[in-house]
């Protein structure tokens, strides 16, 4: 029953199963295990992460392409979630016409780029999804009146989610809607994780896997490589943009920095190489350990620069702010030593 | 011994579209001046828009060439080039800063000195890091796109960083030397000094280049190894050799154009180099991966293009970037002049 859950796709290493047994019941649990209001939030957080990590990891893992128009497709999902509930007002019905159309606009500029760039190269696509990301992000912020520009939307959300809805107390925590979102966010990422399980383990997800190791032949034997290629950039648009409404639930707010930055991009794409490309279980992983590290690692490096104020270079380098850097030299050095992650390696040691 | 086949030259007979369709990219940088012409209706601001659109193109030109090129060479693309473009605007800008007694003269001969100091301090720092780059994060990842599309992004960020902590988080503001401030005026029309000048650096680097990559051997390397790498390396000329000082040529000028643009925009920050990679990739998409001309055509397109833009919807400026690639990828796929690999 499990086994058939997660596709057949069993993560072959005893000590990866315990850690991912352990990652699904403490965000199963979160709001009893864990106190206080930014747990929660990390939690929710890492749901999402995991789920538009996971859809990133479809295109760049299993299918071998870059694409850099990732968090535009995430911004999407968010705002179409924020302009449905900013017009229509607060109300199950807006949250679902906004994600319903987020995800069909992302699926549709995906299309347009994908027939465009992978016709050619796929070189051209990250080149061109970089662009084009670039370009909705100057133009997110420029139109106000609309998107509310650099300052975002902040919408009302329907009230049996938020914490002024309060339903009694359950095991001694005082069970509101906020945790009911939570579980809302937590099971639509679930459900939408297994999906992708099961999509990258089905025979769509092979003619994938064998276009990414070698595109020429996967041709040869008679796939249109285009057709397929174009169908995940797709589907990875779908996830993000799904990823993106429910951050959007969430947090009650979208803005360009939360959605749409290229920072944004890059903290994927370390989370997608840090866990390991091209095994789903590696965006779980990769999206925990980075949301961690974000909300708690930034906290120990102003400690480290305080204690080191002394020092004039150093400080400077273990600056909170600097911490982009040195995710920019773990980045480079795993995709050189560890090009297959943590799942590669935990993988690897359990068969040897 | 055979005889020779017969021999029966033809002329081929090239009807006009033909000849039309093969001159295309080059008459299209006339075409959208003279649309730009009746789009905008008053001859002064027309010229305004052209000169500073025309100085636009040959920065990104500048910047643009050397991504081209290494591409086109060893099929490496760099996504830190970027950084190159950062790091030599903030060399740039404290070489002149510190030179703030030559650069406030106004004497042309100082303020001159001042920026060529600059510009040869920034191409200095910006080669050797391009080594550097080059070495350490681009050599190991030959061959494998993925990689290197990562492992570059991820040497942009480490460089964007290192600015920060160089030069601190803050954007710095410049002041343009003394004589390249303001504009002259001619037929009614406002030229700004310092745009004139990057017209002109622009047009003496694209014919410099054009005569080294044509005329000298070292070019001529260079053009077959793009076209043919395998066969120039039988031959016996270390293609690894001439990549790497191709590798470092087009880092110095992405750092020359960090330089102009700088100067251009009056303001550095350590993102700008970021932002430009959008419009150097365009032009290389466009101008065809690998070919200089074809990224010379793309970056004039480009200047003009977001110029007269700008000017008749300020909103739609980058936009319109978007729209000629889109336009041009439906017309050639490939870019305007796709270099013809022999494989």
């Amino acid at each position: 029953m499990i086994v058939r859950l997660i596709s057949g796709d069993t993560p072959r290493s005893p000590i990866l199963t315990a850690l991912l047994l352990l990652i699904l019941i403490c965000l199963a649990g979160a709001p009893f295990l864990f106190e206080g209001v930014r747990a929660l939030d990390t939690a929710a957080r890492i749901c999402i992460f995991i789920l538009l990590v996971a859809g990133y990891d479809l295109l760049l893992g299993y299918t071998g392409i870059v694409s850099f128009a990732h968090t535009m497709f995430f911004g999407m999902g968010a705002y179409g979630v924020a302009l449905a509930s900013t017009h229509m007002g607060r109300g199950f019905d807006a949250l679902l016409v906004g994600t319903v159309l987020g995800a069909l606009a992302a699926i549709v500029l995906a299309l347009l780029i994908g027939l465009f760039s992978l016709r050619v190269r796929a070189i051209f696509f990250a080149m061109i999804t970089l662009a084009v990301a670039s370009a909705v992000a100057v133009l997110v912020s420029q139109f106000s009146d609309i998107t509310g520009g650099e300052d975002g939307l902040t919408y009302k959300i329907p009230r049996v989610l938020t914490s002024a809805n309060r339903m009694g107390e359950v095991m001694g925590v005082k069970f509101t809607g906020k945790i009911l979102n939570y579980y809302l966010i937590f099971f639509s990422s679930l459900a939408l994780f297994l999906l992708l399980l099961r999509i990258v383990n089905s025979p769509f997800g092979r003619v994938l896997q064998a276009i990414r190791e070698n595109d020429f032949r996967a041709e040869a034997i008679g796939y249109r490589v285009v057709w397929y290629r174009t169908a995940a950039t797709c589907l990875s648009a779908a996830t993000a943009a799904l990823a993106g409404s429910l951050f959007a639930i969430w947090l009650r707010y979208v803005g360009p920095d939360t959605t749409l930055s290229f920072e944004i991009m890059l903290d994927i794409l370390l989370m997608v190489v840090i866990g390991g490309m091209g095994t789903m279980y590696g965006a779980v992983l990769g999206a925990v350990l980075f949301v961690l590290a974000q909300t708690y690692l930034q906290n120990l490096m102003g400690a480290a620069s305080h204690a080191t104020e002394g020092l004039p270079l150093i400080s400077e380098l273990v600056d909170p702010d600097r911490w982009l850097m040195w995710l920019g030299i773990l980045f480079i050095l795993s995709v050189y030593f560890f090009p297959t992650g943590i799942v590669g390696r935990l993988r690897r040691q359990g068969t040897t | 011994m055979t005889a020779a086949p017969d021999h029966r030259p033809t002329f081929a007979d090239v009807s006009l579209g033909e000849r039309l369709d093969k001159a295309m990219p080059f008459l299209l940088i006339p075409i959208l001046v003279v649309l730009g012409f009746f789009a905008i209706g008053a001859p002064s601001s027309w010229l305004t828009l052209t000169v500073s659109g025309l100085a636009m193109g040959m920065m990104i030109f500048i910047m643009a060439s050397g991504l081209t090129l290494v591409f086109g060479l060893m099929d490496v693309i760099n996504f830190g080039h970027g950084a190159f473009v950062s790091v030599g605007a903030f060399v740039g800008v404290s070489v002149l800063i510190a030179l703030g007694d030559w650069t406030g003269a106004t004497s042309l001969l100082l303020n001159m000195s001042a920026v060529f100091l600059a510009v040869v301090a920034a191409m200095t720092v910006t080669g050797a890091l391009g080594w550097v780059f080059e070495r350490v994060i681009v050599k190991p990842v030959y061959g494998a796109h993925l990689k290197q599309i990562l492992v570059t992004v991820g040497g942009l960020i480490v460089i964007e960083q290192l600015i920060h902590v160089i030069w601190g988080p803050d954007e710095i503001f410049i002041n343009r030397p003394e004589m390249l401030k303001g504009a002259i005026t001619f037929a009614g029309a406002a030229m700004e000094k310092y745009r004139l000048l990057a017209v002109g650096i622009g047009a003496v680097l694209f014919i410099a280049m054009r005569m080294i990559l044509r005329r000298t051997k070292i070019g001529l390397i260079v053009r077959a190894g793009v076209e043919n790498g395998p066969m120039v390396e039988a031959l016996g000329y270390r293609l690894r050799v001439v990549f790497v000082g191709v590798f470092i040529a087009g880092s110095a000028l992405a750092g020359l154009g960090g330089v102009m643009w700088g100067l251009y925009q009056e303001v550095i920050t350590a993102g700008m180099g970021e932002r430009m990679m959008v419009l150097v990739f365009i032009v290389a998409i466009i101008g065809g991966l690998g070919s200089v001309e074809g990224a010379f055509i793309g970056a004039l397109l480009v200047g003009l293009l977001q110029n007269y833009v700008a000017f008749l919807e300020p909103k739609l400026a980058l936009v319109s970037n978007i729209a000629l690639m889109t336009a041009i990828l439906m017309w050639r796929p490939q870019g305007m002049l796709p270099v013809v690999k022999a494989k």
